[in-house]
């Protein structure tokens, strides 16, 4: 390679690309470290490890630095015990290793209260509220899709309606889904649904246009009408596109999971976020809001290996 | 350049005169009539054709030629029933045809194979189109894939063959549905020229060896003169037929014959036709571009020659 990490529109080698990939998750986590564990960088706060002579101090107290320093000096010119502090960061930033083992401990902690649920059933919740949402969506959503793609009727009779309803957002409909749907999983189920569908059908409508038209010209001259056209041309023409936009879209479906779920009676992960904030357990709302990042990341990553075994003619697949 | 006194292209021997005569006996199996074609733009009605008229017997080779814009690609296309007409008749076997159907098969420039499916599937998708099962449909595509010589990549997908094998399924793909006549719009226009002169007498054992009529649009005067009984020329603003040439080169056809007097003689027609001696353009002089020398005298290569 001649012109190196520079060239434009090149592809690097694998070694050179599994490299950045790493890079482009380490250099995040390296400035976390830095922040948290360099006393230099950045804290704000003096955690407090001895009181001295300023009254309302405690041990394991957080103040601001000034606070701190003007305290040191009052103390200093009445003569008494100096107080002892460390830097600090705020609470709402957790360092690295408190939140990897927060990772564990979530899962290993019993709930507060009898009736509230574990992690990994709040996580199971979430999965099963976008499955359901997703699934629906897609239901309606493929073949309208398909079909306005393919067809100019399906298309003027669908697609202007279904412009103006994107442009509502999916959460301004979460009271009129509690009426409708009640406080459990139906309204959230709903929520992902209008904020799924309608970018899926003029998503999926536009992958079908850019079918080669070429293609529907030779089967016609071999003997190809409507339905044969439409399943044994159309469908498998653009069925490996199809797939990259349910990926996308899937991702998409994620996005409102947190809105969805604070609708009617809060669920899933997102009271599970909520619940710890409220108790100051930080650590644990990185490490979920962390675990949301890594599922929908590994759904993706397994969809696009299995989307390569199932569309044998595709060419190598770039990720 | 020293002239060649070549014969007038009209001149045939007995034997060549013979077989078109023959020839001409054979049914009709395509017959264009007063074939028009308007198309609407926004600085109006444009002309595309204009009044087509011809005839094609069976087994006959007949290649379509014409200056860019004459309207060749229409032509195939309205033939094919992908495009409607806007006057006149076109007669399979006597009878008016509308839409596209496997009467009619057709090879296109641009690779068209499915990408989706493997060689020997999209051989079969016409097969089983005409209601044939899946076995016969199998055999028969296995039958026309060996013909055109790709038996080891039955179960290859399209995007892993070169671009002449991929035009040679096309072809298997075309005939497997056995059409009464096949269309062909500049097929080896993509190729590169080596694989191009590999497929036009591949085209030609095919087409001596088996019931078809071909009608083969192209831009390449020594592909029409070596491969067409007759040459339908056309020309542009708006299309029409300009002349009927019948190919005074002998069958069958070898890669020899391209000096031979009588193909001279009809490239030179071709030439002629869709050729003329060029009218000054805007700003230039005839041959010659307005040039400069723009090289120092004294430079290290200061004349190419």
């Amino acid at each position: 390679m001649a012109s190196g990490w520079f060239a434009v529109r090149k592809e690097l080698d694998s070694r050179s690309r599994l490299f950045l990939g790493v890079l482009s998750f380490l250099i995040p986590i390296l400035l976390w470290c830095l922040v948290s564990y360099s006393p230099y960088v950045w804290h704000p706060k003096m955690a407090i490890t001895e009181p001295g002579g300023v009254s309302y101090f405690k041990p394991g107290m957080q103040v601001d630095r000034t606070v701190f320093e003007r305290e040191s000096e009052k103390a200093q010119a009445a003569g008494k015990p100096l107080p002892e502090g460390e830097p600090a960061n705020p609470v709402y930033l957790p360092a690295p290793h408190e939140v990897a083992a927060a990772f564990y401990t979530a899962f290993t902690t019993e709930p507060q209260r009898r009736n509230e649920k574990w992690l990994h059933e709040s996580l199971w919740q979430s999965i099963q509220v976008i499955f359901w949402g997703f699934f629906l969506s897609s239901l309606v959503g493929v073949p309208l899709g398909i079909l306005a793609g393919t067809y100019d009727l399906a298309s003027r009779l669908s697609e202007p309606f279904i412009e103006f309803f994107r442009y509502l957002p999916a959460p301004a409909f979460g009271a009129l889904a509690v009426a409708i749907l009640g406080i459990h999983e139906a309204p959230k189920i709903a929520i992902i649904f209008i904020g799924t569908f309608f970018q899926q059908v003029l998503v999926i409508s536009n992958t079908t246009r850019k079918l080669d038209p070429s293609l529907l010209e030779a089967a016609m001259t071999l003997g190809a009408k409507r339905l044969s056209l439409l399943f044994r041309v159309v469908i498998p023409g653009i069925v490996t596109d199809l797939y990259k936009d349910m990926r996308i879209l899937l991702g998409w479906a994620w996005t409102y999971l947190i809105v969805a779920e604070l609708i009617g009676t809060s669920s899933g992960i997102t009271w599970f976020i909520t619940q710890q904030a409220r108790y100051k357990n930080f650590e644990n709302v990185y490490a979920a809001i962390i675990m949301i990042g890594i599922i929908g990341l590994s759904t993706d990553l397994i969809l696009a290996w299995l989307g390569r075994r199932l569309f044998p003619w595709q060419r190598v697949a770039k990720a | 350049m020293t002239h060649l006194e070549l014969p007038s292209y009209l001149d045939q021997s007995p034997e060549v005169r013979d077989r078109f005569e023959r020839l001409k006996q054979r049914p009709v199996i395509l017959e264009v009539d007063a074939l028009g074609k308007t198309f609407d733009s926004p600085q109006g009605p444009i002309t595309a054709l204009k009044n087509i008229n011809f005839k094609t017997h069976r087994r006959e080779f007949v290649c379509v030629i014409g200056p860019s814009g004459c309207g060749k690609s229409t032509l195939i296309r309205i033939l094919a029933g992908l495009e409607e007409q806007t006057s006149g008749e076109v007669l399979l076997d006597g009878k008016s045809v509308h839409g596209p159907g496997p009467d009619r098969g057709m090879v296109f420039q641009g690779y068209t194979l499915f990408p989706w499916l493997t060689v020997k599937k999209n051989v079969m998708f016409g097969l089983e189109r005409s209601g044939k099962d899946r076995n016969t449909a199998e055999e028969e595509a296995r039958s026309w894939i060996d013909l055109v010589g790709l038996s080891k990549f039955e179960n290859s997908y399209p995007h892993q063959l070169s671009g002449g094998m991929k035009q040679r399924v096309a072809i298997a793909r075309a005939l497997a549905n056995q059409p009464r006549i096949l269309l062909m719009d500049e097929p080896f226009g993509a190729l590169d020229a080596q694989t191009r002169a590999r497929m036009q007498s591949y085209l030609l054992d095919i087409w001596r060896n088996i019931d078809v009529t071909i009608l083969f649009i192209t831009h390449d005067l020594d592909e029409a003169v070596y491969l067409a009984d007759r040459i339908l020329v056309l020309k542009a603003h708006p299309g029409e037929v300009q002349e009927l040439i019948e190919v005074p080169v002998p069958h069958p056809r070898s890669p020899d014959q391209f000096l031979s007097p009588e193909f001279l003689a009809t490239k030179a027609r071709l030439e002629e036709l869709i050729h003329p001696p060029q009218e000054e353009e805007v700003g230039l002089s005839e041959e010659h571009l307005n040039m400069v020398r723009m090289v120092p005298l004294d430079d290290e290569v200061s004349d190419v020659f």
